[in-house]
């Protein structure tokens, strides 16, 4: 990457700091009065926030992408921490921010036999179920818990980014008797070598047993689960990188849409939230996409990691009460 | 292994669905949304109050507005607001239907196990969007 690039990235970085600290001032002051409709006081326009909604939601669409992470796990601890939405709306227009990317990405990958539908629908079952339980449980938790809890998997999350190891090609000496019975293998053509990949899984029980998890941290932040299932699939399953990658982009239009269905039907979904949150981050994925064409920013990574670390703060302090 | 590189029959027709699904459902949501933004139909909520609303949690909102949760808002699609609901829905419903579509290829393959794995899927997440599952406010 040029240095005209990292200048660039960093001048958005700076830009993109700012804005969400001036935000949260604003949001904050609207939050801080006495009782909510008061709230409605505020000097900014009613349109305001779905406006500065969509503007954020289409720059997360673009550093989605550049730094290799879905818009949903962005998308709850920024919106959340900076913005004056309560934390069941966000995490509902979340879910969906996420179904829509999954749904989006999934037809192509199925297509080309990236993401696997003999991997997925198995993981997708225990996904897809624990993710209803943890939609219950995230309604039903009191804000505060939900933001620390929130605040400390991000932080988590931003420690998996950081620490975790990948695999291109995962030794499996032997594939398990589940994943043998139940013919979970494949072979991928990988177009960067020219080879075609055979690949098969193991300690299949233990990685069905870790989406148990899984499902319920998806449902209960809305967050998408991206950043604990390719680990799951690729480290511990053996699956070969892409094809970890690919089936949980998929693995997502499932397990969200699930717990999506718990948050419309218990009321948590705002059209005027969710629908700019939508459009801005398909948008912003789209313009993502055109650029990662033409150059691949590693220092973006590094950026969604910086983001991760300042949102998962503000909703741990949030949550604590030392940072409202 | 010419066979085991292309994607299978019950995959390439889940894709089919799907992609046609997604943009259906993504084009009614832009659709929607402008009817709404513009007024086209008169919004339950006016817009210039929905900040007030916004800030509350969902039980207090729900209580707050007298929308009653769950399939209720299928009334009310006259509704600029509600109306935004019919894609929302939409997009959470098409990996039902994808679902459906690939278990009759799972069992005339004999591939028995993914058809009854995806004959309980489906029934999940028809349990979920039934509306029957409800979470207790806080």
């Amino acid at each position: 990457m040029s240095r005209q690039h990292v200048k660039y990235l960093s001048f958005l970085a700076i830009v993109f700091a700012v804005f969400l600290i001036s935000s949260s001032v604003f949001a904050t002051s609207d939050v801080a009065a006495p009782v909510a409709p008061a709230a409605a006081e505020s000097s900014m326009p009613w349109w305001g926030w779905p406006l500065i909604l969509f503007i954020v939601t289409f720059l997360l669409g673009i550093v989605a992408v550049l730094g290799g992470v879905g818009g949903g796990v962005l998308f709850v601890p920024i919106i959340g921490g900076f913005f004056p939405f309560h934390i069941d709306f966000v995490r509902g227009a979340g879910l969906l921010v996420a179904l829509a990317g999954a749904l989006a990405a999934g037809p192509g990958l199925l297509k080309k036999g990236m993401a696997d539908l003999r991997l997925a629908l198995p993981v997708a079952l225990i996904a897809s179920s624990c993710a209803i339980v943890g939609a219950m449980l995230g309604l039903a938790l009191p804000a505060k818990i939900v933001n620390i809890a929130l605040g400390g998997t991000i932080l988590g999350i931003v420690a998996i980014m950081l620490m975790a190891k990948k695999s291109e090609y995962p030794e499996v000496k032997q594939a398990d008797n589940l994943s043998s019975a139940l013919r979970i293998s494949g072979v991928y053509h990988e177009v960067s070598t020219g080879q075609d990949i055979n690949w098969k899984i193991h300690r299949t029980p233990q990685g069905l047993a870790t989406f148990v998890i899984i499902g319920v941290m998806a449902g209960m932040f809305g967050l998408g689960a991206g950043w604990a299932n390719v680990p799951v699939l690729n480290l511990m399953m053996g699956a070969p990188l892409k094809v970890s990658v690919a089936t949980s982009k998929f693995l997502l239009s499932i397990t969200d849409t699930s717990a999506a269905w718990i948050y419309v039907n218990n009321g948590a979904v705002l059209p005027m939230m969710v629908a700019p949150s939508i459009i801005g981050i398909m948008l912003g994925s789209i313009v993502g996409v055109r650029i990662l064409a033409k150059t691949k920013p590693a220092a973006v990574r590094y950026i969604v990691i910086a983001m991760l670390l300042f949102a998962g703060s503000r909703a741990l302090l949030k949550g604590l009460g030392i940072w409202n | 292994m010419t066979n085991k590189l292309q994607a299978t029959e019950e995959q390439l027709a889940y894709a089919k669905l799907l992609d046609l699904g997604m943009k259906v459902g993504l084009l009614m949501l832009v659709i929607t949304f402008i009817i709404y933004l513009f007024g086209i139909f008169s919004p339950y909520i006016p817009v210039d109050e929905l900040p007030k609303y916004w800030t509350m949690s969902v039980k207090d909102y729900l209580k707050a507005t007298d929308i009653h949760p769950g399939w209720t808002w299928l009334g009310m699609v006259g509704k600029g607001d509600f109306l935004n609901f019919i894609p929302i829905a939409f997009l959470a419903g098409v990996t039902i239907l994808c679902y459906i579509r690939i278990i009759p290829i799972l069992f005339r393959k004999k591939d028995t196990v993914y058809a009854f794995l995806a004959i309980i899927e489906v029934l999940v997440l028809v349990l979920a969007a039934s509306g029957v599952l409800k979470a207790g406010g806080h």
